[in-house]
């Protein structure tokens, strides 16, 4: 086993995915000579060609618009949105087409393909560089939306979504890159579809996803110190949602936190905290609480750590979960959260 | 890049033109041969059966069998050159306009109007026809048809692909990607643009103060001409030159043709509001399908037989569409969920069971 990081895993995946399959491209802007901004594509053009590997003009729509005749070609395109909000110039191409595709025409078309998406802040990125853009993508049927948490998720969950015969847009937790895990890439051949408990625990379920996992993890080991025994899921597909393994821990524990990085107001964590409601109710012993950025554009990097969810934001959450079966003061006489 | 290629790029100063509106042959500067009698009446007979579609479909609106329809009478020759300048194996990636060029492409009627009748969002088999879905986003469609030509040359075929846009898709930023994206990679894609004067009801002076929407195409290196959009030996001509172009690997190529929407936006719009009658009596005077008919007929190529030989034939065709059209379409609302991904997902699956509920319930009572 070796110190693999995230970059470094993504990139070995998608070194495998072609040379398994001919038919897929990675394409986007600087992902050729340099090999990506993030170094994900890196040695790809060099390995397998310019005709595999290939720089683009600097157009989102056109690159996920391209994208989707490749597809309807029978090609399987990869391509790569530079940053979060860069990507929103190819918004009505995702929406409007890629996700659509196979619906407008009963099937008979379809363009299944991967957009890259790095997300997140954390990394001291300015402006346009640091959205956490999944609930945009998420509130669209007929896609898939994964985002791994670490190098070997990160792997394999790439196979898997390139080898998916839907589109998916896979999110790349940015300040994740770099983080490394002692781990031979491999993939089992596992489908896109389940969440994984990253830490058993009997009080309390923390859910997350991307970058929010390894905060929640050290959270969970603080909260240990002062006794209270966590656990902790990390999502790894929004879409599809595995509620299957999120209701199992939520009625097991009774009590439950979803983490975002992303602004709380509308944002996926409030689906999760729906589902949980909907199908725990009897087992929880306290509401459902969120814990995410504030409602705010995501600010400039010098203020960004006072913006991210941390532990003792999240910790705060968990404090209030009523273990004390006292209400939460928060909520009474009409005082703001 | 050599003087003489910067002008092998640009259009004709003036739109092509083989036929004036009285059907005589004109002197063409740029070099366009006529199209061959076989040729034209060929495209006669399609215009002439598209014509009838056209109105068929617009009274299918008005006895509500048609959700809406946005009509291309006016814009025949356009509609017919596009359909005939393309092999069986090319394809066609059209908008919600391009009903009638699909028609003489041979795509079935009645799965033509699925979109428009309103009991699915597209009917026919894109890959058996080679037709893509009518496209109602404007130009989005542009760069599909792009990298579908690419993946074509990829392959090793010689397949070229033809996009059709309206004058307002232009402004689209989409148009100017494909552009882009289709000389950077020279994929052999032809965009035609039918510039009718019109978008809903913005003139053309609003969407481009350029001299002609044809030298947008320089600004990106692609090849491009203007041409009289009712001249059918025009259209013919200009569009066969660009896709044999386009299929013999020299690049993307981009037709401007004007012409005229005789009708409104579609049946939900009221032209009168922007644009004056005596402006739809002058484009009515330079109608393409009687100034093919004058010249066919001037020049001994068609008969009264013929032409009562293409009525026929479209007449026969509205007949068709207005009893199959008179029957109710089976709706199955639990398909709904059938191709939303390739395997529905779990949540999906509850929600068919939810509907499906739903439905035997409203059967019960």
């Amino acid at each position: 086993m070796t110190a693999t990081s995230m970059a470094q895993a993504l990139c070995a995946a998608l070194g495998d995915a072609m040379r398994s399959d001919d038919r897929v491209l990675v394409f986007g802007e600087d992902v050729g000579r340099l090999g990506g901004v993030f170094r994900v594509t890196d040695g790809l053009t060099a390995q397998f060609g310019d005709q595999r590997c290939f720089d683009t003009p600097l157009a989102e729509a056109g690159i996920v618009g391209y994208a989707v005749g490749l597809a309807m070609g029978g090609f399987l395109p990869v391509v790569e949105m530079q940053f979060d909000a860069f990507a929103y110039p190819a918004f009505e191409q995702i929406t409007s087409h890629v996700a659509k595709i196979r619906n407008r025409t009963r099937g008979r078309l379809s363009a299944p393909m991967v957009i890259r998406v790095p997300y997140g802040g954390g990394i001291g990125g300015v402006e346009h560089h640091c959205d956490s853009s999944e609930a945009y993508y998420t509130h669209t049927p007929g896609l898939k939306v994964v985002t791994p948490a670490t190098a070997g998720d990160a792997y394999c969950l790439l196979r898997a979504a390139v080898a998916d015969p839907d589109p998916v847009v896979f999110l790349e937790p940015k300040k994740l890159y770099w983080s490394k895990e002692d781990i031979d890439l491999a993939w089992d051949g596992e489908p896109l579809g389940r969440a994984m408990v990253r830490r058993t625990g009997k009080d309390a379920t923390l859910i997350g996803y991307g970058p929010s996992v390894p905060v929640a993890l050290d959270a969970a080991e603080l909260a240990a110190a002062d006794g209270i025994d966590l656990e902790v899921v990390d999502l790894r597909s929004l879409v599809p949602f595995d509620d299957e393994t999120v209701t199992a821990s939520v009625r097991k524990t009774g009590r439950c936190v979803v983490v975002q990085e992303a602004a709380g107001f509308s944002g996926f964590g409030a689906e999760v905290a729906a589902r949980v409601q909907e199908r725990c109710f009897h087992s929880l012993a306290a509401p459902v609480i969120r814990v995410a950025g504030f409602d705010i554009p995501f600010p400039p990097p010098m203020l960004e750590h006072s913006h991210l969810p941390g532990v003792d934001r999240i910790l705060d959450a968990v404090d209030r979960l009523q273990f004390a079966d006292e209400p939460d003061l928060r909520y009474l006489s009409g005082v703001r959260p | 890049m050599p003087d003489s290629a910067v002008q092998d790029l640009l259009p004709s100063p003036i739109p092509v033109r083989l036929l004036a509106e009285d059907g005589t042959v004109v002197d063409c500067p740029a070099g366009y041969g006529r199209p061959s009698t076989e040729q034209l009446r060929a495209a006669y007979r399609r215009m002439v059966v598209g014509r009838r579609f056209d109105t068929q479909a617009t009274a299918l609106t008005k006895q509500g069998r048609l959700a809406v329809y946005p009509s291309s009478r006016g814009q025949e020759a356009c509609q017919i050159a596009a359909a005939l300048a393309l092999r069986a194996d090319d394809w066609l990636f059209p908008t919600y306009r391009d009903c009638m060029a699909l028609v003489a492409r041979g795509v079935d009627p009645v799965e033509t109007l699925t979109l428009l009748r309103g009991d699915w969002h597209n009917g026919y088999d894109p890959a058996a026809v080679k037709v893509a879905p009518l496209c109602t986003p404007l130009a989005t469609h542009a760069l599909h048809a792009t990298g579908l030509a690419s993946a074509m040359r990829r392959k090793g075929a010689d397949t070229v692909v033809l996009a059709l846009v309206g004058d307002g898709a232009t402004s689209e930023g989409d148009f100017h990607e494909a552009l882009n994206f289709a000389a950077v990679f020279s994929a052999p894609v032809v965009f035609l643009v039918q510039n009718n004067g019109y978008a809903i009801s913005v003139p053309l002076s609003r969407q481009s103060a350029a001299p002609s929407l044809a030298y947008k195409g320089i600004g990106y290196g692609v090849h491009s001409e203007q041409v009289d959009g009712n001249d059918p030996a025009a259209m013919l001509a200009v569009l066969g030159d660009a896709v044999e172009r386009a299929r013999g690997g020299g690049g993307p190529f981009l037709v401007e043709a004007h012409t005229y929407r005789i009708e409104a936006h579609t049946n939900a719009d009221d032209a009168s509001r922007y644009r004056d009658e005596a402006e739809v009596e002058r484009w009515l005077a330079a109608d393409p399908l009687s100034r093919l008919e004058k010249h066919l007929r001037d020049t001994g190529g068609l008969t009264d037989s013929d032409i009562e030989a293409a009525q026929a034939e479209a007449e026969g065709l509205a007949a068709d569409l207005r009893a199959r059209m008179s029957s109710e379409p089976r709706l199955d609302p639990l398909a709904l969920f059938d191709h939303v991904y390739a395997t529905p997902t779990p949540q999906l699956a509850e929600q068919q069971d939810l509907l499906a509920g739903e439905l035997k319930a409203q059967e019960g009572s």
